[in-house]
């Protein structure tokens, strides 16, 4: 019988079928653990005496709250500072490889996964963080856990398991000028809900996917889980394997040919049940913006914010209703009206280079807007050394944007980088929930050359019209 | 883990769809390496007035009797979505609620709470919608569930309710699931082996 790639993964990690009801007991290939979700699970284990099995599949890096402005811990405060310095302890008693802040390969954890090649193609790849779907761009199956299953990974090296519905979604034509991965995404999201996908693991296909970037690619499955998918994956195929070969972890000589040879078994079989499938014409997508507190309140730029009563169901428009007051908006009003006083470039989702040079062709020779704060925080160690020899760093802190050190930074704001109450900020992360980048904030989910172009007019600018004018 | 098998009391109906993990425990307490003390900041943007949490917001509805302590939370589509921190169970078990009665889930936040002893009970949109009015009765308006018949009983009705066997199984025994994972280790020994031989490149 023709099987999804998800089937295929999932039945060469069955360790133990669940019998009478049980649970499958699933293989994990990966671990990424963070300073946030992982003390409690290193606690638990010694509580119970145990040890982490395979400590070699377990990789560590610090991110969530590091400091950007610098890498003094003093900025941090006392309570970050010790997640930082437990993390580091966690590793060294258990045997596990950190990426710490003293490592130049230090970096936001589903940044540096792939680019060091610890993600590949085939695996089951968890993380005590729900944006570990973006590992599937390589055709892995990647999902968050918590801290009690990052507990269960350390000591078993697998997890309990239900199987997922699946969903393909197939994306065909070419994007227009302007539109992005991230508005793709987007647009997806504000389609199928933020409930859109629950239980299911989603595979992206056709050929406005099959065309972008491994960097493209990862954006669009990044946000899977705001539609409230256990996964998203992408089939892999030559830009996977160009984009691996060579990379720090990748397969080497002899394993890396068979491994090759093994990824190109894990397409979906032709004819292949999909419990569910959705077409989108490329065409059809245009640059998103989202108006509200949640992913799937998102509009065409050019739009207008919609009307409360413009939704059919009674807990979308009170969802709404809620939405415009914490974001200070009134009905009507163009997307494009709306001032912005704070931009940030970065996180999980727009961190990585050819984010931040599409930025950067955005920002050359102009000015970050008066009263606009702009800030730009690589995804890992290896992204700003990149762009720094790219010269892009010059680029933007002549715009008058700030270059700061990698970390998550002001998506979650668990730093000190954080809006304050009622300031208003276009951000190219993944959730817009009231509060996220800081108590009060106000957060409009863009992407990458949105974000730089609002930074420049000081407003959610049309990137289209903004690159036609020049400003 | 303590076990789930019965409970009576009231139910806080939080009366909104979409209710994230950031809203249940925001960023600023989660810098903590211990899994207790979370309940005093559920709901902190909510909850309170102002940043430190010593003014309570008196329109929020756990900060109105009889819903101080209510062992039940009523809610509305994807509780629980977002980021998987399960700082946001340990913060409603911390704070006494052992069961949330909703039409849905998100995915990672039902998983973290069956780890944590919480019972998540799905019902229909309509069903809801009855155990809202239900819980308008105030101290009087007690909804009581049973795991083990999988029924919710409220105002004389009965609303069942479906949950996967194992899940079950874990919360009314309260049990270790590592423990129960490693009866396995001579499986995962030989899946082990396996992999070395047939995939060495996944070291």
């Amino acid at each position: 019988m023709p099987k999804t790639m998800y089937q295929k993964i999932w039945d060469a990690h069955v360790v133990n079928e669940g019998e009478n009801g049980a649970a499958a007991l699933i293989y994990v290939d990966r671990h990424l653990i963070h300073e946030v979700t992982s003390p409690q699970a290193f606690d638990g284990l010694r509580v119970a005496g145990r040890k982490a099995r395979c400590p070699k599949k377990t990789f560590a890096t610090m991110d969530h709250n590091v400091p950007t402005r610098s890498r003094d811990l003093a900025l941090a405060g006392e309570a970050s500072r010790l997640q930082i310095t437990q993390l580091q302890k966690n590793c060294a008693e258990f045997g596990i490889k950190c990426f710490d802040l003293a490592d130049e390969d230090q970096g936001v954890v589903h940044i540096i996964g792939p680019e060091l090649g610890i993600t590949q193609p085939g695996m089951v790849i968890v993380c005590g963080d729900s944006h570990t779907a973006t590992h599937g761009a390589f055709g892995s199956l990647a999902f968050g856990i918590g801290t009690s299953e990052v507990e269960h990974v350390l000591s078993t090296q697998t997890l309990q398991q239900k199987i997922s519905k699946t969903m393909l979604i197939n994306v065909n034509g070419r994007l227009d000028n302007g539109v992005t991965p991230k508005d793709v995404i987007l647009y997806i999201i504000g389609l199928i809900g933020t409930a859109g996908a629950t239980g299911y693991v989603i595979e992206y296909a056709g050929s406005t996917i099959a065309d972008m970037s491994m960097e493209g690619r990862m954006t669009v499955c990044n946000m899977s889980i705001e539609a409230g998918a256990r996964g998203g994956m992408i089939a892999p195929d030559e830009v996977t394997y160009t984009y691996l070969q060579g990379r720090d972890y990748s397969p080497k000589g002899k394993n890396w040919v068979n491994a090759v040879a093994y990824w190109k078994t894990l397409k979906s079989d032709v004819g292949a049940k999909f419990d569910k499938v959705i077409n989108i014409k490329a065409e059809a997508i245009a640059p998103q913006v989202t108006w509200g507190t949640s992913p799937g309140q998102v509009v065409n730029v050019d739009a207008a914010v919609p009307a409360p009563e413009s939704f059919k169901d009674p807990v979308a428009q009170s969802a709404a209703r809620n939405a415009l007051k914490y974001m200070d908006l009134k009905a009507g009003i163009k997307m494009t009206d709306i001032r912005i006083d704070v931009v940030f470039i970065g996180s999980c989702t727009n961190g990585r280079i050819e984010d931040l040079r599409a930025a950067s062709v955005v920002v050359k020779g102009k000015e970050v807007a008066q009263g606009v704060q702009a800030i730009i925080v690589p995804g890992s160690g290896r992204v700003k050394r990149q762009a720094e020899k790219e010269g892009l760093d010059k680029v933007f802190i002549a715009a008058g944007f700030e270059w700061r050190h990698a970390g998550c930074s002001m998506c979650l704001a668990m730093n000190d980088d954080q809006l304050t109450p009622g300031q208003r900020c276009a951000a190219t992360s993944n959730r817009n929930f009231e509060g996220r980048q800081g108590p009060g904030g106000r957060t409009h989910l863009v992407g990458p050359e949105m974000a730089a172009a609002a930074a420049i007019t000081g407003r959610i600018t049309d990137i289209r019209e903004f690159m036609k004018r020049g400003k | 883990m303590t076990p789930f098998t019965m409970l009576t009391g009231v139910a806080a109906p939080l009366d909104r769809s979409n209710v994230d993990t950031d809203a249940i425990i925001p960023k600023q307490f989660l810098r903590k390496i211990e899994r207790t003390g979370f309940g005093k900041h559920l709901f902190h943007e909510w909850r309170f007035t102002d940043y430190e949490g010593t003014k309570e917001n008196p329109d929020f509805i756990l900060n109105k009797e009889p819903f101080r302590r209510a062992p039940i939370l009523l809610a509305r589509d994807n509780f629980g979505c977002g980021s998987s921190r399960e700082h946001a169970p340990w913060a409603l078990y911390d704070h006494g609620f052992r069961c949330i009665i909703a039409p849905s889930f998100a995915d990672i936040f039902y998983n973290n709470c069956i780890k944590n002893g919480i019972l998540l009970v799905t019902l229909k949109s309509d069903e809801v919608d009855e155990l809202f009015a239900v819980s308008a009765f105030g101290a009087s308006g007690l909804i009581a569930v049973d795991l083990e018949k999988q029924v919710v009983n409220a105002a004389g009705k009965k609303f069942h309710f479906k949950i996967d066997a194992f899940n079950k199984e874990c919360l009314l025994k309260g049990l270790d699931q590592i423990g129960w994972s490693l009866q396995f280790a001579g499986k995962i020994d030989e899946y082990e082996a396996a992999l070395a031989a047939q995939k060495p490149w996944v070291i």
